[in-house]
């Protein structure tokens, strides 16, 4: 006889006729009820994700038949002409997205390597919970303080000492505003430090304890320990938890909108104002006069969601490749 | 061979405290972050900054009443709509879900929790905003319902699943139905983490602006109803950092000041109940 | 070739449970083999055997906690009282047989609390009646004595061997026919063992026993039965000391002379 009622995990066992009895059973116990209507409030959460991507898209139409993919490459926006292109946000989101990288990613696993594999446990976990916090700082806070303390630093002091210094390069030309694509990318790697460092701290605990001893026994010493066995096991899981960082930095919104500087253009210099995909959006969604103007906004709106599911998805599966198993060879 | 190995003693020396310098600058950071903040947020605090309304521009006085009052508005349609999606999805995951439907349900969420906060400003305008014709108080709590979502499901999974499964199997050795099993044993147990969890969202999404801008907007008066724009904490930083004002600036200063305090709090609270119950559970 | 012992109570006196014919399979792998046994009324009964052997498997198949592994399947018979368990209520049918298992499982809840907990769960017992029911079944554990001052505070504060006792009388209370015990002592020292093992002559006058067990000593003490497994197969079963003095079974001798691999 096929016995099969209920599991721990809720689901029947396959047991044919059996089954239909013990669903009224299990109806009876309530068991059944208890699982249809969890159910129901977890279709929701799919539903609304199905229905997120759909609104993104259906709300973009106007905008994506007039100008196609050429939209993705367009420099000209125009409210008045209404012409849209995506091309100066693009180029912002990826500059500045870059710039908070090169800062983040060396102070971030930098930091992680330390307090994964040379400070004392308790000051580990003390700093790494100090480390956390600042993750849960809201980003309009970081966009007060980036307008107030960042921006008067980038203009008096690091952006004319760039110039006199640097002044060679097509990047640290051109005036000085304070607000801009550097500054938005400096406020951008304090946001997403606490990101990178603490995933990969975790990440650097997870490798296995023989990694390391193994290469003291050679003779190495900790820091070759460290950087030639430890480091080289937890690649993958650390290129996610940047991967995961870049994801955030780019959907920041409110922190780049204050201190970008909010001016469609492309330039060279990294010392002019942009804008960002997001703040952008940020910017201009309630001014949005016309379907087009609008529409543009939301298939930048729906561009800045593929690319950051993308991200995140890579992300969590580098993470959870290497927590599981180590990077192979 | 002895310059190699003094070389090699320097190096480690040298990058030891370099990864260290890394992590301490990470830390100076938010506690520079804090002093300057609390130095200046606490200075321009005052009683009626918390009650009254926003004065006009070169007046002095005046204060955020009504932002303080909408960010609890608002935050209590967030609760009212998300926090039940979120929890009950979270015990379908934990104790009911299938393969195929757990594997879709924890995807949307991860894809929810994914989503750059100012898309979903867009998604709410597009199915409450636009519907209604204007902004409201509502519309800005379900975008931070939305946002609520995923983190409490996550967290309602996590701790429910951290309950021993014996415990489960004593219950049903006693003749009790699965789901009065759970109700009675696994919820109970996993209750302060899972409260704790539902806080710590609603810390999170307190401090969120982008998905308001759109929402529900701002309002220099009080928002009679649910149904009107309304002020909110957040937007009120972001709109008098941006301005010309002093005086507007030096509220700015205060409101973040509010925020970031109750967004720490809640952090450093959550912190502390989360280990004392670890080492009740393992004592 | 299973022998005619088998399947067989030794005395033909009521059988408590009687299994005949059992398969059990996890998903497509085979771990019980055409398990027959009759478990006598009133009397304790011991599963021995090396472990992966099939005795906890077919232990918690006669209160079927088995189905709480998801892709599990039984073929054969148990009959408790004559009636098929597979065809009675699930809730009803462990309300019938009680289990104790291998580490104890006390809820996160007082020792009262814990102790009440299947009574209010299956409906209305309270207060006086209630209290009552508690002492009760905590006397039948012997626990009362050493913990009735504590009564109100959690049972985790309690030692391991008290919580072992809890676990049984927090099964006690909802008057259970049958106990089955999974290795209840194994995580417990010499002292609480003892305990226990006194508790469960007592517990025999008005219920039935089944213990699994790895410890033959254990099974040479307290029960009156007991049975020999190896490789899902029940190999041996009978009253205990002919077991353990005139193994049937060169297998059965190996193993409780220690020859066993």
């Amino acid at each position: 006889m096929g016995a099969s009622a209920e599991t721990l995990t809720g689901k029947p066992a396959p047991g044919g006729k059996g089954q239909v009895r013990t669903f009224f059973r299990r109806l009876r116990n309530g068991d059944e009820i208890a699982h249809i209507f969890t159910l129901v409030f977890a279709l929701t959460i799919l539903l609304l994700a199905c229905l997120l991507v759909y609104e993104l898209y259906a709300h973009s139409a106007v905008s994506r038949h007039k100008f196609g993919w050429s939209f993705l490459l367009s420099r000209s926006w125009d409210p008045v002409l209404e012409r849209f292109g995506a091309l100066p946000f693009i180029y912002g989101t990826i500059v500045t997205s870059v710039i908070a990288l090169l800062i983040a990613v060396p102070l971030g696993v930098g930091g992680a390597i330390f307090l994964a594999e040379f400070a004392p446990t308790k000051m580990s976990d003390g700093l790494t919970f100090i480390v956390e916090l600042l993750a849960a700082v809201p980003s309009v806070i970081f966009g007060l303080l980036g307008i107030f303390i960042i921006i008067p630093i980038m203009r008096e002091s690091v952006d004319p000492f760039l110039q006199s210094h640097f002044g060679w390069l097509p990047l640290f030309q051109g005036p000085v505003y304070g607000v801009g694509f550097l500054t938005a990318g400096v406020v951008l790697s304090i946001m997403i430090v606490p990101f990178i460092l603490s995933i990969s701290r975790e990440v650097l605990l997870a490798v296995p304890a023989e990694q390391r001893e193994a290469a003291l026994a050679l003779g190495a010493t900790r820091w070759e320990s460290t950087w030639q066995a430890v480091v080289p096991y937890a690649r993958v899981g650390i290129l996610g938890s940047i991967f995961l960082a870049l994801a955030r930095a780019l959907g920041e919104t409110m922190a780049v909108t204050m201190v970008i500087g909010g001016t469609p253009s492309i330039s060279s210099s990294l010392f002019a104002p942009g804008y960002s995909i997001a703040s952008v959006i940020a910017d201009q969604f309630t001014e949005a006069t016309g379907q087009a103007y609008l529409q543009s906004l939301i298939e930048l709106g729906l561009a800045l969601f593929v690319l950051t599911i993308i991200l995140n998805g890579l992300a969590r599966l580098l993470i959870l490749a290497t927590t599981k198993r180590g990077t192979a060879h | 061979m002895q310059y190699r190995n003094a070389r090699r003693k320097l190096v480690n020396v040298l990058m030891l405290s370099a990864t260290g310098i890394c992590a301490l600058v990470t830390v100076a950071i938010l506690i520079a972050i804090l002093a300057y903040l609390a130095w200046n947020g606490w200075h321009y605090l005052t009683w009626t900054f918390l009650t009254q309304l926003p004065a006009p521009v070169g007046q002095a006085g005046g204060g955020m009443g009504n932002a303080v009052v909408g960010t609890g508005k608002l935050l209590l349609i967030a609760a009212l709509t998300g926090i039940p999606v979120g929890l009950i999805g979270g015990v379908y995951l934990a104790e009911f879900g299938g393969k195929a439907v757990g594997f879709a349900v924890r995807y949307a969420a991860d894809l929810l929790n994914g989503v750059p906060s100012i898309v979903m400003g867009i998604f709410i305008y597009t199915v409450v905003v636009l519907p209604m014709g204007h902004f409201s108080t509502l519309a800005g709590g379900l975008a931070l319902g939305v946002m609520l979502i995923p983190i409490v499901v996550r967290s309602t999974e996590d701790f429910m699943r951290a309950v021993p499964s014996t415990l489960l199997e004593g219950a049903l050795a006693l003749g009790v139905s699965r789901w009065k099993g759970v109700a009675t044993v696994i919820l109970p147990a996993a209750a302060r983490g899972v409260a704790t969890g539902i806080l710590l969202s609603l810390a999170r999404v307190a401090g969120e602006t982008a998905p308001l801008l759109f929402t529900s907007f701002n309002n220099q008066y009080w928002s009679q109803g649910w149904m009107q724009p309304i002020a909110s904490l957040p937007m009120m930083i972001y709109l008098y950092a941006i301005s010309p004002y002093k005086n507007w600036q030096q509220e700015a200063w205060a409101a973040g000041f509010i925020l970031l305090a109750l967004v720490l709090l809640v952090n450093i609270g959550a912190h502390i109940i989360l280990s004392r119950r670890q080492s009740v559970q393992r004592g | 070739m299973e022998d005619e012992a088998l399947g067989k109570p030794p005395q033909a006196r009521s059988a408590k449970i009687q299994v005949s014919h059992l398969d059990f399979y996890y998903g497509s792998v085979q771990a019980l083999y055409n398990v027959s046994l009759a478990v006598p009324q009133n009397q304790i009964t011991a599963l021995i055997g090396p472990s992966g052997c099939g005795k906890s498997t077919f232990l918690r198949t006669l209160n079927r906690m088995s189905e709480t592994v998801r892709h599990t399947s039984v073929e054969g018979e148990i009959l408790l009282d004559g009636e098929n368990i597979f065809s009675v209520d699930l809730v009803a049918l462990r309300r019938r047989v009680g289990m104790v298992f291998q580490r104890p499982n006390p809820f996160p809840k007082t020792v009262f609390d814990n102790v009440a907990y299947g009574l209010r769960v299956n409906g209305g017992t309270r207060g006086a009646a209630l209290a009552d029911a508690v002492e009760a079944s905590l006397r039948r554990a012997a626990l009362w004595d050493e913990i009735k001052d504590k009564l109100h505070k959690s049972a985790y504060a309690l030692s391991g061997g008290q919580q072992q006792r809890l676990c049984i009388a927090r099964a006690l209370a909802v008057n259970p026919e049958v106990l089955l015990l999974d290795e209840p002592c194994s995580a417990l020292d010499p002292i609480s063992t003892a305990k226990i093992e006194e508790l469960m002559f007592t517990l025999q006058e008005n219920c039935t026993l089944v213990i699994v067990t790895h410890s033959m000593q254990q099974a040479a003490r307290v029960s009156s039965h007991t049975g020999f497994f190896l490789l899902g197969r029940l190999l041996e079963f009978n009253e205990t000391n002919i077991l353990f003095k005139r193994p049937g079974r060169k297998e059965t001798e190996d193993y409780i002379t220690g020859r066993f691999g």
